[in-house]
């Protein structure tokens, strides 16, 4: 398992805008640099983000290789009710991982 | 005279500035025609912000947002970034809905060398929105070796 770095509000407000920032320990290997053999490692890289509040999507992402190593991404949602907050990576070589906080809406 | 003394100083500035190729030039119009389908790109309402010098480009900061008030009726579907000079066009795409509250993303990205950027927003109404950022990059990021 990757090691992950959230930062999700544990309490919000009714309405409000929450920022969230999620970052994976990850390589990102991009598929066009060769090793210190000269041999071009083959692409390892996480491609998709997703964040599910209480189940439905509210933010997703597609990432591409020009993304860096251990893939930061910040975004924004409302807080409409309490509930769990999920987050998954999805890449290469079967890579797939979900995380999950619990927020507080008062 | 004064031609060679125009030429010879603004020689160093000339370096700096990214000298895109014509084929980088289609394959990012190419990559936009993909995002929009073919509608028109207006500029504005996107706002990109990101070093104009980055020293490293193995790891930039940059936020993209979009000016809207992100109701139901009126929202970001999504936003798509886009450079001209790294091995692929793509840099992120991000789905947004209502729900999002803003329109707003931040990651970390690689550039090879100093290039322009392009950000695209998708309105909920069909039409696109864009702005272009040209950075120049000390130290590229190891993509091709």
């Amino acid at each position: 398992m990757a090691r992950v770095l959230l930062r999700v509000p544990t309490t919000a407000e009714k309405g409000s805008v929450i920022e969230i920032r999620a970052l994976i320990q990850h390589v990102m290997e991009t598929g066009y640099r060769p090793n210190a053999q000269g041999v071009v490692q083959a692409r390892d890289i996480i491609w998709h983000f997703t964040c599910r509040y209480d189940g439905e999507v509210v933010f997703s992402a597609a990432l591409s290789p020009a993304i860096a190593a251990n893939p930061f991404i910040a975004f924004t949602t409302i807080a409409t009710e309490s509930g769990p907050i999920s987050f998954t990576w999805e890449g290469d070589n079967g890579f797939a991982q979900t995380e999950t906080r619990h927020i507080t809406v008062t | 005279m004064n031609l060679t003394r125009r030429v010879l100083l603004s020689a160093p500035a000339a370096l700096l500035l990214p000298t895109p190729t014509r084929a980088d030039q289609q394959r990012l119009a190419a990559a936009l025609q993909e995002f929009t389908g073919g509608a028109a790109l207006r500029e504005g309402r996107v706002r990109i912000e990101i070093s104009p010098l980055v020293e490293n480009g193995n790891a930039v900061p940059i936020s993209v947002s979009v000016e809207a008030p992100m109701t139901a009726a009126d929202h970001v579907r999504r936003i798509g970034v886009f450079n001209e000079r790294n091995p692929q066009p793509n840099v992120i795409t991000a789905q947004f809905s209502p729900r999002s509250g803003r329109a707003y993303v931040a990651t970390h990205i690689r550039l090879a060398t100093s290039q322009a950027l392009v950000a695209v927003a998708e309105m909920s109404d069909g039409s696109f929105w864009s702005q272009r950022v040209e950075v120049v990059v000390t130290l590229a990021a190891c993509i091709e070796g």
